[in-house]
């Protein structure tokens, strides 16, 4: 017995210092010629071992032992927590917002806005789905087939053919192995990011991204490194630093996930990525390259498809393309899309895939029919484009006011021209100028962030939604109607 | 309930033989307890409970209901302890597995046996966007019985459907559908009330939103997507529940994730229980708070972790805690077990901790008045400091609320992640829970909501009082109308989901990581849609296939609780 447990602690030892070859002979050959002392030594460190094993570890709650009852009892008498929730004051913007700023019709390209008809220029409904007869009638054929509710996730029953055939119609416009659909348009990226990047893994990431990308990075746990706002000098900046470091360790460098994180279009920005620049920096780097498509899918490109057509860049060469069905499409929801090995993953780790109930399938087919439209009738992007840069154009020489974003996107911030004023000043006069607007029966909405849990605020702006089937006339109201609302909130 | 807490192993032998001998009390009262409330502080420890149970059956042995001086306030929960060498064949099945698992992973690095399933190709430099062992499980043992999950329907998910029918050339690699459809008896929806229709009151109501307000929002709540239906609906909410205000969001996953973080924050923390839903562990992890998790329904380990917080502070800097926040279920959906929720507030109240519900199950389903698990005990909803709820399950519809104070709400309106960055919910769906909700709550005149309330609450003891005669091993509270059923061994898994289908019952099964390695089990979901006909061939197959795969492992006395209507007014 004795002799064996030498012989062990011999052959952990020669396993520990010679790891690879360890051979049998040879240890025994060691184990004749160790000297007596050498044995004893082991011996005592193999019972030590086994002594450490039975006895328990130490305990951490050494601090117990300090305080008597009657102390315990008086600490809790006297813990007096925080208040749950802060008062929210009665003229909070938001509050005022929910409470009295409410449409009783649809959101489509007029609404009746506290009983007043407004020209919609507010909610993100590019394509005027939202309001199609068409699609309302498929929806109602649908709720007759099945109900409102799946009633269960995915995986339990919650899978309805309307969903399978969903996923099957977006794969196929946008030309990838394979899509997989959410039911709730923030969830989709901010699931799918935790789904492939874990702790320990690094993300470079754009600062201008929306809360959603925000919140799917910080739930991954991995490293972020943020780069500029559409700033590949700095991403490469970022990128060379960071080879430097793999170049030192190299065992952790093996095993380190690499992710670039972007937007197709800056929601907060009205600007596209440059995604030629980041491919190569991709291909160069060994990124991985998720891009977030919410506003550009279905806005992007001659047939809408997004920023890969934009730019004419192979979609397979982009890793993980995301986008929300609730924009271009007017329904509810998200997808994601890209290779089979890439998607199917996250039917068992994506999050909100897999413990939420799947879409209402009304909904799903709701955004069957809108892209089965969007793939008939392509003019409607060229429709969308042409609005855009003339909105752009026009909003563009309205003094005090200064248009953010590329003339092609259908996303347009308008920032005072003046930059120095104080963020709560500035916000109070685009408040101002909406409120006008919307007296003359525009609507519009300054962006709405949360400033305390922004990554990086924007600045305050109103955010104008351009709609393809705006015309003309409507569109030079728009511009009047801002420009005298501008005029007088300067002047009052 | 009672798991981690349990006898040693010499009393449990005893119990095991002793299935239809005399009970002996102390072993009886671990696995089956009842207990009262309401009388004095709440918080006892499980010795205490059970002494004072066993106290009480010692003088009748055949009484089982041990609180019967008091029958308003009995609460029973079912544990059984899984049996040895139950528990020893499964660990044997799961280690057949990983090794054959092994085993052909080896045949497939040495291009023996072909994998038909897309595969990252390998390219030079880059790493692998998946770890290899990350997916040994999916790979060598999800994928052999995928055919149980993800099953397509193709029509309403009510008391029955239709399911398409797809065949798997590869084990379970592809699917292929083969274009029929087989109609089953749904065990598997979360249709508690009955709501998924078709037609009817909801399904009308919602034809005619979807003309006035069309299907899309494409704004959200803090900008344009504010609808007249909305408010309509939180009032009406608000009033269900009876509290002050109310917000409700497009997502029931989303109510939780994105809204915890906006309750507590770095130097809080959050108490969670073991077995909490994915959603509310992503709220409190993006929250930034410290997580403690306690023993899944074990009211003394939550005193004794709340205690210690509110004593020694903060870990390393012992600072007191800004806020504790307690985060708990009404009805956990993988257990059938009810949270002790009279206790729970006690704690609460006694240690100044904050109480989160979330009633995504038990809201509409549990109750005289289906106002969920604060209404099953008779609590005051204004005790529950943040109740939150989802429309999936109960309402036939999606999404979910948050209710409580008007500082709370209000708060909730100016702060939430979801009101500012998120579309807002759908009218189609906004109409069908408000009159749903109207319907439970008897507005629409007539009596269908109690109708539905009773053949649920009728249905959930029935199907258990059943399962239990028959000598499955089931968990959960008997009013709830989640029923698991242990099965144990992997292959039991496939075979039951498998068995049951090809005799026209649909349902659900679990295995790991959704439950512990050796508690796989089936769970049935019950439904006010479900005729006692219904039941009864429900019944009649899992009796079968309970018999063909030797599933009925229990040793426990059946216990004695009825549907009848005088056993009710007990609860």
């Amino acid at each position: 017995m004795f002799n064996f447990l030498h012989m062990c602690g011999l052959a952990a030892e020669a396993t520990l210092s010679t790891t690879a070859s360890w051979d049998l002979y040879e240890t025994i050959q060691a184990l004749f010629q160790a000297p007596s002392y050498h044995l004893v030594f082991e011996a005592a460190l193999i019972l030590w071992i086994v002594g450490l094993l039975f006895t328990k570890s130490y305990s951490s709650k050494v601090n117990k032992l300090t305080l008597t009852d009657k102390e315990k009892a008086d600490l809790v008498e006297e813990w007096q927590p925080e208040p749950l929730v802060p008062n929210v004051p009665e003229d909070d913007p938001e509050l005022i917002n929910i409470r009295t700023r409410i449409v009783d019709s649809k959101l489509g390209k007029y609404v009746t806005l506290n009983g007043q008809k407004c020209l919609n220029m507010a909610s993100l409904n590019f394509l005027a789905m939202v309001g199609k007869e068409v699609i309302e009638e498929e929806a109602v054929k649908s709720l007759k087939k099945y109900g409102v509710g799946a009633c269960g996730p995915r995986g339990f029953y919650g899978t309805v053919d309307v969903h399978l055939e969903e996923e099957e119609k977006l794969a196929q416009f946008m030309g990838t192995e394979e899509a997989i659909v959410y039911s709730y348009g923030f969830a989709t990226i901010a699931s799918a990011i935790p789904a492939y990047s874990k702790r320990g893994d690094i993300i470079f990431c754009d600062e201008g991204v929306c809360f959603a990308i925000q919140k799917g990075i910080q739930a991954s746990r991995s490293k972020v490194k943020m780069f500029r706002h559409n700033d590949t000098a700095d991403l490469e900046r970022l990128l060379t630093l960071h080879a430097e470091e793999e170049r030192k360790d190299v065992k952790k460098a093996r095993v380190t996930r690499k992710f670039l994180i972007v937007e197709g279009l800056y929601v907060n920005y009205g600007d596209i990525c440059p995604l030629p620049k980041l491919m190569e920096l991709k291909w160069k780097y060994k990124l991985r390259l998720f891009m977030d498509e919410s506003i550009s899918f279905g806005t992007l490109g001659k047939t809408g498809r997004g920023v890969t057509e934009h730019f004419n860049v192979p979609i397979d060469d982009v890793d993980f393309i995301s986008a929300s069905l609730e924009n271009a499409l007017g329904s509810f929801g998200g997808f994601g899309c890209g290779k089979s090995y890439v998607i199917d993953h996250q039917r068992l780790s994506g999050l909100g895939y897999c413990f939420s109930a799947s879409t209402p399938p009304m909904l799903s087919q709701a955004a069957i029919v809108a892209l089965d439209l969007l793939k008939n009738t392509p003019d409607m992007v060229d429709r969308l484009h042409a609005n855009s840069a003339y909105l752009h154009e026009k909003l563009s020489r309205v003094p005090g006011l200064r248009v953010v974003g590329d003339t092609v996107s259908p996303v347009l911030h308008l920032q005072l021209a003046e930059s120095d004023r104080k963020r709560a000043s500035a916000m109070a006069t685009l408040r101002c100028i909406v409120q006008m607007a919307e007296e003359e029966g525009v609507a519009l909405v300054v962006a709405s962030y949360l400033e305390k849990d922004e990554r990086h605020l924007p600045p305050p702006s109103i955010r104008l939604a351009v709609n393809c089937d705006l015309d003309e006339k409507e569109m030079d109201r728009v511009v009047e109607v801002i420009d005298h609302a501008c005029l007088a909130s300067s002047n009052s | 309930m009672e798991k981690g807490e349990r006898l040693d192993k010499n009393e449990n032998k005893n119990n095991c033989s002793l299935r239809n001998g005399l009970i002996p009390n102390s072993n009886y009262q671990n696995h089956y307890l009842s207990r009262e409330k309401g009388d004095g502080p709440f918080v006892l420890t499980h010795e205490e409970q059970a002494l004072k149970a066993s106290a009480a059956t010692s003088d009748h042995d055949e009484n089982v209901d041990s609180s019967e001086e008091e029958p308003q306030h009995e609460i029973v929960e079912f544990f059984e302890e899984t049996p040895l060498w139950v528990a020893i064949l499964t660990y044997l099945g799961y280690a057949i597995l990983i090794l054959f698992g092994h085993f052909r992973d080896v045949l497939r690095n040495w291009k023996l046996e072909k994998a038909p399933v897309a595969a990252e190709p390998n390219k030079e430099g880059w790493v692998p966007l998946y770890q290899s062992f990350e997916s040994f499980y999916t790979r060598n043992l999800y994928m052999r019985i995928r055919d149980c999950w993800n099953r397509p329907i193709c029509s309403v998910p009510g008391a029955e459907f239709n399911l398409m029918d797809r065949e798997t050339p590869d084990h379970g690699w592809t699917f292929k559908f083969t274009g029929g459809t087989t109609k089953a008896m749904n065990m598997g929806s979360y249709n508690y009330l009955g709501f998924a229709q078709t037609e009817g009151l909801c399904a009308d109501a919602a034809v005619e939103a979807t003309h006035k307000y069309g299907c899309g929002m494409c704004s959200s709540r803090h900008e344009l997507g504010n609808m007249d239906i909305h408010t309509e609906l939180e009032e009406l909410l608000a009033n269900f529940l009876g509290v002050e205000d109310c917000m409700t969001f497009g997502m029931g996953f989303a109510t939780n994730s994105m809204n915890i973080p906006i309750f507590v924050n770095k130097g809080c923390l959050v108490l969670s229980d073991e077995l909490n839903h994915a959603s509310l562990v992503l709220g409190a992890r993006l929250s930034g708070a410290t997580i403690k998790v306690f023993k899944h329904g074990d009211v003394a380990d939550l005193e004794q972790k709340l205690r210690d917080a509110v004593i020694y502070g903060q870990a390393r800097t012992h600072r007191p805690y800004r806020k504790i926040l307690i985060l708990v279920e009404g009805i956990y959906s993988m257990e059938g077990s009810i949270v002790m929720l009279p206790e729970v507030i006690a704690l609460k109240k006694k240690y100044k901790a904050y109480l989160f519900l979330d009633e995504a199950h038990s809201i509409g389903a549990l109750g005289p008045n289906g106002r969920g698990v604060v209404d099953y005990f008779g609590c005051d909803p204004k005790d529950v400091d943040i109740l939150m709820g989802t429309f999936t399950k109960s309402f036939g519809a999606a999404g979910g609320y948050i209710a409580g104070t008007k500082t709370l709400v209000d708060y909730v309106r100016h702060r939430s992640h979801s009101a500012c960055y998120a579309t807002s919910m759908p009218a189609p769906v906004a109409q069908q829970i408000i009159t749903s909700t109207k319907i439970i709550m008897g507005l629409d005149g007539t009596d269908d909501g109690s109708k539905r309330r009773g053949q649920l609450a009728w249905n959930c003891r029935y199907f258990r009082r059943r399962l239990h005669e028959m000598g499955f091993i089931i968990f959960g509270n008997k009013d709830s109308p989640v029923v698991p059923v242990l099965l144990y061994c992997p292959a039991k898994i496939a075979a039951f989901s498998r068995e049951c289908l090809q005799r026209g019952l649909a349902t659900v099964v679990v295995g790991f990581p959704a439950t512990p390695i050796i508690e796989s089990r089936a769970r049935f979901c019950l439904s006010a849609s479900h005729t006692k006909e219904m039941i009864d061939k429900a019944l009649a197959i899992i009796d079968e296939v309970g018999d063909r795969l030797s599933l009925k492992y229990s040793s426990m006395p059946v216990p004695q609780f009825s549907e009848k209507d005088e056993d009710f007014k007990k609860r």
